[in-house]
This record gives structure tokens, sequence and C-alpha cells, in this order.
């Protein structure tokens, strides 16, 4: 299925849930959060939130700013 | 000096710590410890998967300071309670310094997005410290929208010209039933100071500290700038802020009450 991450597609295994995408991309342990449609996706539900086809999905980390 | 009180937690240090700009992470983390500060501001960004994406919170995130992060890059209330959301996941926090400009040139404050999102998250239990212009009226309602505390600007972010609201600082400190923190433009140690002797509570420094030739020295010159300030309001200076007030040029008879 095909998705978007940070307005890049990308394509995922059907199943693919948030917690196995965190998983296989080099994410800092602390500091993120993930949306998928605008809703962020507490990361309690990462392991059983399955994500769609079509589905828009932001990665968000921490950054440097004031 | 008296203990600065934000929603019921105690600050010893008056001065907040802004992690922009930074050349190193090194660099942040000796210019937090040198600065004394217990409130530091991140923001959020975009992640690129193909980056190699360090921990920085490893560099901020110690006992005894509180993270404030940010809601910069949003334009609207909407997007700042995305923002918002998406921070306190991250960070692990309710506290939240709102800012919302959606114009890239001045990044100047929207203050009719900034008072929504405080009302929205408010409701939503956060702790909301609002960046806005340094606009008594304004600064009133966000209180009363049950902002923690009012950020005025002294002058537009990242520009180092010092307090160029003053006058309008001192009506929001006049007026102020919550904590006055003054953010942006504060360029050097004496500005922190001044805005101190008259009555802020706290301020916030970034690019000041951040871009100086030596950070870590400047950070411990705003600290010790920032409790002198302090420590000379406290004291009650001999010369008092000048006070003024409005005289009308227009009738101010009641044609709305009788």
């Amino acid at each position: 299925m095909n998705v978007k991450i940070n307005n890049e597609t990308a394509n995922l295994n059907e199943g693919t849930t948030v917690a196995t995408l965190a998983g296989s991309r080099n994410l800092p342990e602390r500091g993120i959060a993930i949306a998928i449609n605008n809703e962020m996706v507490p990361r309690g539900e990462w392991a059983v939130r399955k994500i769609c086809d079509g589905d828009d999905i932001v990665i968000l980390k921490a950054f440097c700013g004031g | 000096m008296e203990k600065l009180i934000i929603s019921g937690k105690e600050f010893n240090s008056r001065l907040f710590l802004g992690t922009g700009k930074f050349s190193s992470n090194a660099i942040m983390a000796e210019a937090i410890k040198a600065s004394e500060t217990q409130m530091v501001t991140m923001a959020m960004k975009r992640i690129d998967l193909n980056d190699d994406n360090d921990d920085m919170l490893a560099h901020i995130a110690v006992p005894g300071i509180q993270l404030l992060p940010n809601t910069s890059g949003t334009r609207n209330a909407e997007e700042a309670v995305f923002a918002a959301k998406m921070s306190r996941e991250a960070f692990g926090t309710n506290w939240l310094k709102l800012e919302i400009h959606p114009d890239p040139r001045y990044l100047l404050p929207d203050p009719v997005e900034t008072l929504k999102a405080t009302e929205m998250l408010v409701k939503e239990g956060f702790v909301v410290l609002p960046y806005c212009q340094a606009d008594p009226v304004l600064c009133k309602r966000l209180a009363e929208a049950g902002a923690a505390t009012v950020m005025p600007l002294a002058a537009p972010i990242g520009t180092n010209k010092g307090l160029r609201t003053r006058d309008f600082l001192n009506i929001i400190i006049e007026e102020a039933t919550v904590p006055v923190i003054v953010d942006a433009g504060i360029g050097v140690p004496s500005d922190a100071a001044a805005a101190m002797e008259i009555g802020a509570d706290a301020v916030l420094v970034n690019t000041a500290i951040s871009v100086a030739g030596d950070p870590v020295a400047m950070a411990s010159a705003f600290k010790k700038a920032v409790e002198a300030g302090r420590e000379a309001y406290e004291a009650g200076p001999a010369i008092q802020p000048a006070t003024f007030q409005a005289e009308a040029s227009s009738p101010l008879t009641a044609f709305l009450n009788n």
C-alpha cells in the first residue's frame, strides 16, 4: 500500500502498524510524535494502530528553537 | 530573590533560555549550565529519515529543567493545537510556549489566533505561555482566557534591538495578574537587567546568547544581569518608571449609557 510520510510517498506492507513503522526507521528514542491524517497517535497505541492505504503520516522530532 | 511561580511550580532562575542557533549541542548544553536556567524552550520539525537523527533531548532533559516546547511554524490556532498535542506527546509535558506567527518576514505573533488557541489549549489542560505583542489589552484577554503567563515581545524575534516596547511593557506589568515574561528582541545583558528592573517576572533569551562570540560566557553574563535587575526591582529603585496616562482627545461622554 502507498502512504505519505512527511510528504514523501512510501510503500508499506499491508498490516504495518505505527510501531513497526517506527521500529523500521532510525528514530531517536525520545522526542518523537507521530500523527496520521492530522490526528496525533499516542505512543501507547502505536502497537495496535494499523496504517491504511493512503494515510498521510507526519513524524516530528524535537529540534532546537527559541 | 523571590522565587518565580508559574502554574504552581517554583523557579529559582528568572532567565529562560531558547535553544535555537547554537553552533553545537555541546555548546548549547554548556550555555544552559552557565545560565543556571530552569526553563528551556524547544521546537519540533518534520524528521528527515535520511538524517542522522541524534537524541538532542539528551543535552537538555536534565533534572531541574522544565522543558517548554513551542509551536513555532504554525500559522493559525488549529495548527497550533495540533502542534501542541504533538509536543505534549514528544516531550511528555503539558507546558507550552504558544507562538503563532504567520508572517516569516517579521515573525510577529497573530493576536487573534493566539487568543483563540489559548482558549482551546487551556480547555485541553495545557499550561499555556503565549508569545504575544506588547499589547496591554491583549495581555489582559490572554490572562482571562487562562494563560499561565504572558510573553510580550521587546522587539521582533532575533533582532537584538532591546526593549523597544518599554512603555507598553510598563503598562502590562502594572496591570498583570499573571507573570510577565519579556520574550524576543533582548540583545545584551543590560536589556535583560532593564526588563527586570521595571518589574518583569522573567526574560526569555535565545539569539543574544546562542550567536554570541562565546555563548557560554554570554549565558553567564545574562544570568548575572537578570539577577541584578531582579534584586534592584525588589530593592525598590530610587527612580520609578515614568508613569503617565492617556489623555482623551475625543469626548468620553456617555453616548452608550445615557
